[in-house]
């Protein structure tokens, strides 16, 4: 199987087609409703003025998504108490709410990919080719493999959005994930939206 | 009265770490059936491992630990409000123990309280008074929030689909219900189906359906034969688990008919991920049964 080490570069993402299965390793970063609609208030559609928490949380974010993932999930994690945190249950959450935000996003950080399950619209599609960038789908459920596959906690912003939305900075290690949308237009979701359709028109004849 | 919380604690642990056997059995079938190779049947290779490794470890099967929703049979005599008390207790509890995510979020201020503890619908308990002779049963099903986006109500006739104020309609409607849910609800799912009701009724009892065994027979031989049709019509679509194509979309059905208005044909759609995780404890004489 495929194996890809982050941050990614730009001819890695353009090798990548739809329907591939790929082992990610390296540091990423969690983020889903709360976080990107954060970063699309402060920093895109610039709706809200950020504070000075913002800013620092802004510039400590940038070099980890340069060249890296953001992972929509929500975990849950153990040592809240004590901050010594570790990862219990950490599988993807469904990304297609962040269809707004996502493309932006991309490009305001260069970022490689999203990890996620359901697969994303055509804005996402077309920002996956923009930015280069590509959508990778994880196993919807499988939290305990995936948490296992987390080596180590390396920090956490924003835990006032509550522990699943916060930003948990992360270190995996063979994440198991299949590109569903590539950076060339293709998309294996809309693929089986339309095959299935097609079945489900014949059976509404019925 | 017998202080449960330890023990409703110890239900909400094994809910949410350990499958349900049909469940788990079925899953197993369904992988068999995948082209070797596929994505598909890689999809059920790491479900079942991770549910191996959820059972192992007593860590969640998902993180998504969905909304708890709780169905109580007391004998006749038993204080309700103890009841009540004792499950919100054991739900923060398990929550410390992250046998639950911290998943109540107030809808209007957006604050999560940390804990689980919600309002009078968080978490969901049903109460429903038996014979004063009979034990307590608590059923507890965890409903995750991907599939629970992906349920869906009709309101019949609909034009759009063809489908009119029969069995025939409600085939349809559902149908178009797996094939809207793609992977989006985790598939491979359980379609639990409500037909009448008023809309809060209809809901509810398209999730208590949810309640019966993978492969059980419906009492009713009509919806019976409705139920295994539209399982088999939609693993046709060719969905497949997470929507990565292949033949299992769908691992069961479940029908029941409510009373309605003559005005209203509701048909509700509950959509239970393949992390189906529902589990039953009994209370005899102080002794405590789980399922
Ligand atoms: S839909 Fe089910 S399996 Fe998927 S993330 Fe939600 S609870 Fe987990």
């Amino acid at each position: 199987m495929k194996k890809l080490t982050l941050p990614i570069s730009d001819d890695e993402i353009r090798a990548l087609k739809v329907g591939e299965p790929v082992l990610l390793s390296g540091v990423m970063m969690t983020g889903r409703d709360a976080v990107h609609k954060w970063l699309n208030d402060r920093f895109i559609a610039k709706k809200v003025e950020p504070s000075e928490d913002d800013l620092a949380v802004y510039e400590a974010i940038k070099p980890i998504l340069n060249g890296g993932i953001i992972y929509h999930c929500g975990p849950v994690v153990g040592g809240v108490e004590t901050g010594d945190y570790k990862f219990i249950a950490a599988g993807p959450t469904t990304s297609i709410r962040e269809e707004p935000y996502q493309a932006d996003v991309m490009k305001l950080f260069n970022l490689k990919g999203v990890i996620g399950k359901g697969g994303m619209g055509p804005k996402t599609l077309q920002g996956c080719q923009d930015t280069p960038a590509v959508y990778f789908h994880a196993i919807g459920g499988a939290a305990s493999l995936i948490a296992q596959r987390v080596e180590k906690v390396l920090g956490v912003h924003k835990l006032d959005f509550g522990v699943p939305e916060a930003m948990w900075v992360i270190q995996v290690k063979d994440f198991p994930v299949v590109v569903t949308m590539d950076s060339h237009g293709g998309s294996q979701h809309a693929i089986v939206e339309e095959e299935s359709k097609a079945v489900l028109e014949d059976l509404l004849q019925k | 009265m017998q202080d449960l919380t330890k023990d409703i604690l110890e239900l909400v642990r094994r809910t949410s770490t350990d499958l349900p056997a049909d469940v788990e059995k079925k899953l197993r079938e369904s992988y068999a059936q995948e082209a070797d190779g596929s994505a598909a049947q890689g999809a059920l290779d790491t479900i079942l491992q991770n549910v191996e490794l959820a059972r192992k470890n007593s860590t969640p099967i998902c993180q998504d630990t969905g909304t708890p929703l709780f169905y109580v049979h007391y004998p006749e005599g038993m204080s309700t409000r103890k009841l009540k008390k004792m499950i919100t207790d054991a739900v923060v509890e398990a929550t410390k123990h992250n046998y639950l995510r911290p998943n109540s979020v107030n809808a209007i201020t957006g604050k999560n309280t940390g804990n689980n503890s919600g309002d009078e619908h968080y978490p969901t308990i049903h109460f429903e008074e038996v014979d004063e002779d009979q034990p307590l049963t608590i059923d507890l099903m965890l409903k995750g929030g991907g599939c629970e986006n992906v349920g869906i109500q009709y309101k019949l006739p609909n034009t759009n689909l063809g489908a009119g104020r029969d069995l025939a309609g409600v085939r349809k409607v559902v149908l178009d219900a797996v094939h809207q849910a793609q992977g989006k609800g985790c598939a491979p799912g359980v379609l639990g189906v409500a037909v009448g009701g008023d809309r809060g009724a209809s809901y509810l009892a398209s999730k208590e359906t949810l309640l019966r065994q993978i492969g059980d027979e419906n009492a009713n031989p009509e919806l019976d034969a409705m139920e295994k049709q539209i399982t088999e019509e939609a693993n046709g679509m060719g969905i497949g688990p997470m929507g990565f194509g292949g033949k299992t979309t769908v691992l069961d059905t479940k029908i029941k008919g409510l009373h309605r208005l003559p005005a209203s044909y509701f048909v509700s759609v509950s959509y239970m991920c393949w992390a189906y995780r529902r589990r039953k404890m009994t209370v005899q004489n102080g002794e405590v049964i789980y399922e």
